[in-house]
């Protein structure tokens, strides 16, 4: 077990990480994400706010849709990223475990009257089910097949007696869906839906936190902290598509005088041959010389790949680019490769 | 966890087996269950010299990266080409498929200065 924002998280269950990894990408993964935030901002001036405050387009969400955005600091920085569900009557924001204080916070600092915030974290659990079999998994254990719910649009369903909120989203690069329910249920939702996988044939096992990670970062998505953080722009990291520059919202004025100069480093993914890059190693040109450090690195069990993420200068960035990451001490073979390594099944036509 | 009572161990956790004339060496069951998942492993190439308890190798984890140190001096004379393609053979099979290289030892007394197996159990605190 380890601790994570207040919360004791295993970095792997007994099945061990790589094949929990492989579990979510051939059949069904199971995770234990509590430690997200879910924030309900709701009043008559709610929509206007909720736009003002994230970069993503808002205007044409209706229920039942839900988008990925982010929330930036007046410098552009990313102080988290978020899922946003349009409710019927509020907004349903889920926020990263670590940043879930600081995110209440400046949602309430910037609410002018008419608005209403609050932090619904506490009565709320959150389980993900993810992997090519997840649908089926849910579309058996609820009132109600799932996989009518299109991708990035929400449903309500009933399992096992539950109430459950279930939107068609992840984080992993598989199908599959996100649940929030009542904290109580948190044992019997979890035990039920592991006995329906096996009642069913369907192969489900709990997936810890290193799973968790090699699968968001196969699939080329950012962990805060890490990709994406205060110190970090979108333009940067590859999130200008997360930013709608047709509407106003804090931090736009700034992206768009850094577009203007252009962007002094960026986010690449890294193929490293003879080693396991590892988070602050070091990025050094053919001839030495320091470029970059690793945000991000690790084995990708799908992809078998040793690989990494880190920023660099733009003249470093492009794929093909001959580098070495240093693992101690030693240069190492590397190449920046294109992202994301795994191409999540929702950018896979016909799915 | 299982402990090959033929092989004799390090408190680094690696174990030497005489076999045919040479020594095999790898990592004790208990070492790859407490590292979890092995992702990678680095090994000398065949004609190494490597003197007693220097570093031969580099085995890491999805938790972390690990030296590995020599039980025993001697020349590198085989190495398991296996586990460099498949590092998850030292989770499976430490002591069998999953062993690292063989070294013809130059010293055979070094042997009996490692911990036998059951004093190896009673470090790992499995007597």
């Amino acid at each position: 077990m380890a601790p994570f924002a207040g919360y004791d998280m295993p970095i792997s269950y007994p099945t061990g990480a790589v094949e929990e990894h492989l579990i979510t990408r051939r059949s069904a993964g199971l995770f234990d994400i509590d430690h997200m935030g879910q924030i309900e901002i709701s009043g008559p001036q709610a929509d206007a706010f909720v736009s003002q405050m994230v970069s993503c387009k808002v205007s044409d969400l209706a229920p039942p849709m839900a988008r990925y955005s982010l929330l930036l600091n007046e410098a552009g920085g990313v102080i988290d990223d978020l899922f946003v569900y349009r409710l019927p009557e509020s907004w349903w924001i889920v926020v990263n475990a670590s940043n879930r204080a600081t995110d209440l916070e400046w949602f309430k600092k910037h609410a002018a009257s008419g608005v209403s915030i609050v932090d619904r974290s506490d009565e709320t659990y959150m389980i993900a089910v993810q992997g090519p079999r997840a649908i089926e998994l849910i579309d058996r254990a609820a009132d109600r097949p799932v996989s009518e719910i299109p991708r990035f649009c929400w449903g309500n369903i009933v399992i096992d007696g539950v109430p459950v909120l279930f939107g068609r989203t992840g984080y992993t690069g598989e199908d599959g869906g996100e649940l929030f329910f009542p904290s109580a249920e948190a044992l019997h939702i979890w035990e039920y839906l592991l006995r329906r996988g096996e009642s069913l044939g369907i192969e489900t096992r709990p997936i810890g936190l290193a799973a968790r990670d090699s699968l968001r970062f196969e699939a080329g998505m950012p962990l805060h902290g890490h990709e994406i953080s205060p110190q970090v722009n979108p333009l940067e990291a590859g999130f200008k598509w997360a930013c709608d520059f047709d509407k106003e919202f804090i931090g736009k004025q700034a992206l768009l005088r850094i577009m203007e100069e252009g962007v002094s480093r960026k986010l690449v993914g890294i193929e490293v041959f003879g080693g396991v890059p590892r988070e602050g190693y070091e990025v050094a040109a053919p001839d030495g010389t320091r470029i970059g450090t690793c945000v991000a690195g690790m084995y990708c069990p799908t992809v078998k790949k040793y690989a990494a993420n880190a920023f660099v200068a733009p003249e470093w960035a492009k794929t093909g680019t001959e580098l070495s990451v240093i693992i101690r001490g030693q240069p190492r073979q590397a190449v920046v490769v294109k992202r994301p390594l795994y191409l999540p099944a929702y950018r896979r036509a016909g799915v | 966890m299982a402990i090959d009572k033929n092989a004799r161990y390090l408190e680094s956790h690696e174990f030497a087996r005489p076999e045919g004339g040479v020594m095999v060496i790898g990592i004790s069951d208990h070492a790859q269950a407490e590292l979890g998942d092995v992702v990678f492993v680095e090994l000398p190439a065949a004609g190494k010299v490597l003197a007693k308890g220097t570093v031969f190798g580099t085995i890491e984890s999805v938790k972390a990266a690990s030296d590995l140190y020599m039980p025993v001096s001697g020349t590198v004379v085989e190495v398991n080409e296996a586990v460099k393609n498949d590092p998850s053979l030292v989770n499976r099979d430490s002591f069998g498929q999953g062993w690292l290289i063989k070294v013809k030892p130059s010293n055979p007394a070094e042997f009996d200065t490692l911990l036998d197996a059951d004093a190896y159990a009673k470090a790992i605190g499995e007597e």
